[in-house]
């Protein structure tokens, strides 16, 4: 036993501790209210409200599917609908257009099968937005554009959050198995803020980036810092940070319960030539242009920036030349809790939030990562937009439910062919 | 004093000594090799012949492009053009697996002891010909125990050899600096290799152990096999070597015995050409030192 | 609270199939990570491959059951060849992210609408198991052993899964004290260093690949016999990380840690969960819920992974010496 060692044990001690208390402050109203609807412990229950322009709309029928279920739920008079089921597991929905009325259809038309997750809670619910129905056969030229804005949209907002895993990983060395769950905290957070406690939109924001750049403060400090100290092996870090992402998506579950949270459900509806979007979308849109600029700025201009930028190059000589790394490391873990949290809030605005979320899209982004070359901040971007082009164009040809698989694809592929990614050059080695 | 001596020039090189100049029994030819990376280039030899059965040192500045030599010629790294040829066997394009079967074996600059292998295992991993290497054959022990045999006793005459008998069954990493060093080159030895290139021996190894892993490499001569060995330290060279070739910008500069290099000009240029390089070298490890302080005391 | 109910219920799932594929995987990861060390977050997908395998020839090509199993073999060693072939060249770090990213692609595949006819997408497959139950020797009845009663089809499971276990191990202690073996941990210390001394690293490193997923192909084809269905969601990476906390705790480059590391795993989770959700039932943890009780599972593992790698690299039954060097 040595002092590293209680560093680290204390550290990890800590890190604990804090996240309890910071879920404990601001998990507390949901949790009395979670006890205030006491919920039968034996059913399981699918369920939601359809509405259309804030209408309920009635007899809508949704098939659902998974673990032996096969039945079809109809919605009542006030559009709602519920499936009680015997096992827990994962269930699809599947809304059945042809039973909607005439001109309406769905906000997201591929969206039309969506999971239910009874795996840790006793109710599942499932939205399906309504809008006008978008089911007219457009010819190709349209599709492709609107396949590309939404490309855009996701890329965007994968770039944002991936910034940091490539941050992190040029600093440190580390993949970072535990970033998704810094995108759902900006989420839920939000959610709790804006949701529940009925703040304004921007001040929820405002505080949940705080609390993002803090998470990332205190990660480091808590527990990744005394890692490095102990010299513990990158690949050992890397499961770390594996397990540190299944204790939150826990304490996530815990304090959040595991059913999809509405952030927003008020849409304004935007067109665009053939392009049907929201004004979210749009301002997410530029929020996030507007971050991926200030990234590029403060990395290329900034002395901090700069310094970042050495750290990744070449650690040992960025501390010969009197850079202090480990103050750089803490920089970059707090602004990519920061970034990643913004990411997370603009994700969940647009498309809802789970305990989930975040663990669903990593994928996509270590694939944005690596596509534009590890540990290049400004290649992460590129990626991250080419993946999500990726995700969306490849909607047109394979079904729908396999577009994730397709950007993974591309990420095999990539790192076969180019390992050091699209845009990074080849690196010497030994 | 060196048996450089001994050796008329004539008996190893053919005509006028001169970078490039060919040998009367290369063992080793190298042939327009060049290595880029990215605007840099990091070797370009235009032809350079290793004697056998002599010691032969590869001198340098630091960044003259010597470890990279040594891993274009071992298949390590890939060169951007150029063959090379080992006992008249072209080797360009070869993995480095298949280079060592040849009878080529290295080392590295940064040791790599097998830590968590016995020294016993470390050695016995070095032979060739174990049928209990391949996985159907492992399977059942009396394929490949006979050979196991042989190859422990190879392992233990080595090991008495380079003084690590009482570590026998300690893991590698509980050794020292210095004698993973000679445990390194004990099991490079197990395959008994024709030609033996060592990237910087001496380097971190305490001066006691330097002068037995200089006799190690004596030894190693007077046994049959060629010695090429990287160094930046000309001085250490001069003792063991029978003959010296001098990289710098990755460019081979001069060649010759150790006594008639020391004088070339072209060589001391590129020490000097050098010279603020190695200064900075002295620099920058105070201050990486201290920054690291900094963090400790934290 | 029963605390008697606890403990047998521990030991019935200590012994039960879900450990017994818990335990094949892990042996299996063992060959991958501690004695080779990759890096393998895919185990999963092994699994699932062979289990797929087996079942497809059953349920789509009428194949008799040894004879799929065969073919659910073959799937696994070409899957291996198919991951391996073209990311054991490439640093460790990105056979991890490529190996956990083949398993998610293998199971929307599996998932999704548009291959239902032959994988039955999320509902799964069910029609395989007949061949497998009407070759069970053993009576029917009850068996009685003390802490449980089996019936004889549970009791045949049991027998087959545990005797795959045994051969299993048998085979790798074979194969992890020979010549071969040490190849293996050479690589794992140093490829380079192995390279240089005339081993074919990248071949190895294809052969401890395909032989760690062949264990795992077979733990999946017992848990899907077990169940008489296969389903898509199974698979998942936290089914992949039970797997790593189970071979972290029992000792990554040993052979007794993952077979031991299982059952305790298994077993110290059946007893915390059994004792809170006594303690909740006693509205000793007023926080808590009964449903809360079954996310303490996963916390556990997160919880083991982390504090396993910091504190106890080498796992409960690996070698102490081996720790006092810091590599």
């Amino acid at each position: 036993m040595n002092i590293a060692l209680r560093t680290a044990m204390g550290g990890f001690g800590r890190i604990l501790a804090a996240l309890i208390i910071l879920f404990s402050i601001f998990g507390g109203p949901l949790l009395s209210q979670a006890s205030a609807a006491p919920t039968d412990g034996s059913a399981l229950l699918i369920k939601g409200t359809v509405k259309n322009e804030k209408k309920p709309v009635e007899g809508v029928e949704f098939r659902i599917t998974g673990n032996g279920v096969d039945e079809i739920a109809t919605s009542d008079s006030e559009g709602k609908w519920q499936l009680q089921v015997e096992k827990k597991g994962i269930y699809k929905v599947e809304i059945l257009l042809e039973s909607l009325p005439e001109g309406v259809g769905l906000r997201d038309p591929e969206a039309n099968i969506r999971e239910a997750n009874l795996t840790f809670t006793n109710t599942a619910a499932v939205l399906f937005p309504l809008g006008k129905d978008t089911r007219v056969i457009q010819p190709l030229s349209d599709q492709i554009i609107i396949r590309l804005f939404a490309g855009l949209n996701l890329g965007l907002l994968l770039a944002v959050a991936a910034i940091g895993i490539s941050l992190i990983f040029g600093t440190t060395g580390l993949n970072n198995f535990a970033h998704g769950e810094m995108v759902t905290f900006g989420a839920l957070f939000t959610w709790l803020f804006h949701v529940e406690l009925k703040m304004p939109l921007l001040l929820a924001a405002a505080i949940t980036i705080a609390l993002s750049a803090t998470f990332g403060w205190i990660q480091d400090s808590a527990l990744w810092k005394p890692l490095r100290k102990r010299r513990l092996g990158l690949n050992q870090i890397m499961i770390v940070s594996i397990g540190l992402s299944i204790i939150l998506r826990q304490l996530y579950i815990l304090f959040f319960e595991g059913g999809t949270k509405v952030l927003s459900s008020e849409y304004d509806k935007v067109v665009l030539g053939p392009i049907n979007t929201t004004s979210t979308s749009i301002w997410s849109m530029a929020l996030s242009a507007a971050a991926l600029a200030f990234v590029a700025w403060f990395l290329t201009r900034t002395r901090i920036g700069k310094a970042a930028r050495a750290v990744s190059d070449n650690a040992a000589l960025a501390a010969a030349t009197g850079i202090n790394v480990e103050r750089i490391i803490r920089i970059v873990w707090v602004m990519a809790g920061a970034l990643t949290g913004f990411a997370g809030i603009l994700y969940g605005l647009q498309f809802q939030a789970n305990y989930l979320l975040g663990a669903q899209i990593l994928l996509l982004l270590f694939a944005s990562v690596t596509l534009g070359g590890l540990g290049k901040a400004l290649g992460a971007t590129v990626g991250a937009i080419i993946i999500g082009f990726v995700v969306e164009l490849s909607a047109l040809i394979i079904p729908i439910d396999l577009k994730y698989a397709a950007a993974l694809i591309i990420l095999i592929v990539v790192l076969l062919v180019r390992p050091q990614g699209v845009l990074g050059k080849k690196q010497r080695i030994g | 004093m060196s048996k450089s001596k001994d050796l008329a020039i004539d008996q190893i090189c053919i005509g006028d000594i001169a970078p490039g100049c060919r040998k009367v029994d290369p063992i080793l030819i190298a042939d327009g090799v060049k290595r880029q990376f990215g605007g840099l280039t990091a070797v370009d030899v235009e032809h350079v012949e290793i004697p056998r059965g002599l010691i032969t040192a590869l001198i340098g500045p630091n960044g003259a492009g010597k470890t990279t030599f040594f891993n274009l010629l071992t298949g390590f790294d890939k060169p951007n053009q150029g063959n090379w040829s080992f006992e008249g066997r072209n080797l360009a394009g070869l993995s480095p697996y298949k280079v060592a079967r040849l009878g080529m074996i290295r080392t590295f600059q940064l040791t790599k002891a097998l830590s968590l292998l016995t020294v016993i295992e470390n050695m016995r991993l070095g032979a060739q010909k174990q049928p209990g290497e391949s996985f159907l054959t492992a399977l059942i022990r009396p394929l490949w125990i006979r050979r196991e045999k042989e190859i422990t006793e190879v392992a233990d005459t080595l090991l008495k050899r380079f003084k690590l008998d009482a570590k026998r069954e300690d893991y590698a990493a509980s050794l020292s600096g210095g004698q993973r060093k000679l445990l390194e080159m004990a099991r490079a030895l197990m395959s008994e290799p024709k030609l033996i290139m060592l990237d910087e021996p001496m380097a971190g190894v305490n001066p006691a152990l330097t002068q037995s892993l200089l006799d190690h490499i004596k030894d190693l001569k007077a046994n049959g096999t060629t010695v090429l060995f990287v160094e930046h330290d000309m001085h250490m060279v001069r003792h063991i070597s029978d003959w010296v070739i001098v990289m710098a910008e990755g460019k081979v500069v001069a060649e010759g015995p150790p006594a008639t290099v020391m004088k070339d000009q072209a060589v001391i240029d590129a020490y000097l050409g050098a010279h603020h390089d190695s200064d900075l070298g002295a620099l920058a490890k105070p201050a990486a030192s201290r920054s690291t302080k900094k963090g400790d005391t934290k | 609270m029963d605390i008697l109910k606890i403990f047998t219920l521990a030991i019935g799932e200590m012994l039960s199939p879900t450990t017994i594929t818990f335990v094949l995987c892990a042996l299996g990861l063992a060959v991958h990570f501690g004695f080779t060390g990759l890096l393998n977050f895919g185990q999963a997908a092994f699994a699932a491959v062979g289990a797929y395998g087996m079942v497809i020839s059953i349920d789509t090509f009428k194949l008799p059951l040894f004879l799929a199993i065969l073919v659910g073999l073959v799937c696994s060693v070409l899957f291996a060849l198919i991951l391996g072939i073209p990311t054991l060249r490439l640093r460790a770090d990105y056979l991890a992210i490529v190996t956990i990213a083949t398993a998610e692609v293998f199971r929307y595949f599996m998932t999704t609408i548009g291959f239902s006819n032959v994988t039955g997408g999320s509902n799964g497959l069910s029609q395989f198991g007949s061949e497998f139950w009407a070759l069970n020797p053993i009576p029917e009845g009850n068996y009685n052993f003390g802490f449980a009663t089996y019936r004889a089809d549970q009791l045949y499971v049991l027998m087959v899964g545990w005797g795959a276990v045994i051969i299993g191990a048998l085979i790798l202690r074979l194969l992890m004290r020979s010549p071969w073996g040490r190849v293996l941990k050479g690589i794992r210390e140093d490829e380079d260093a192995v390279r240089s001394l005339g081993k074919n690293v990248f071949f190895y490193k294809l052969q401890a690949l395909i032989i760690g997923g062949l264990f795992a192909s077979v733990g999946g084809m017992i848990f899907v016999l077990n169940l008489s269905n296969v389903q898509p969601q199974v698979w998942t990476t936290n089914f992949t990380f039970t797997i790593w906390s189970i071979l972290l705790l029992g000792g990554a480059a040993t052979i007794l840690g993952p077979i031991a590391g299982g059952m305790i795993f298994i077993a110290v989770i059946s007893v915390t969960q059994g004792l809170m959700s006594g303690l909740v039932e006693l509205g000793l943890l007023p926080f808590l819920t009964q449903p809360d009780i079954a996310q303490i599972r996963l916390l556990l593992i997160g919880l083991s992974l982390m504090l396993l790698v910091i504190f106890r690299p080498q796992g409960l039954f690996g070698n102490k010496k081996e720790t006092q060097f810091n590599v």
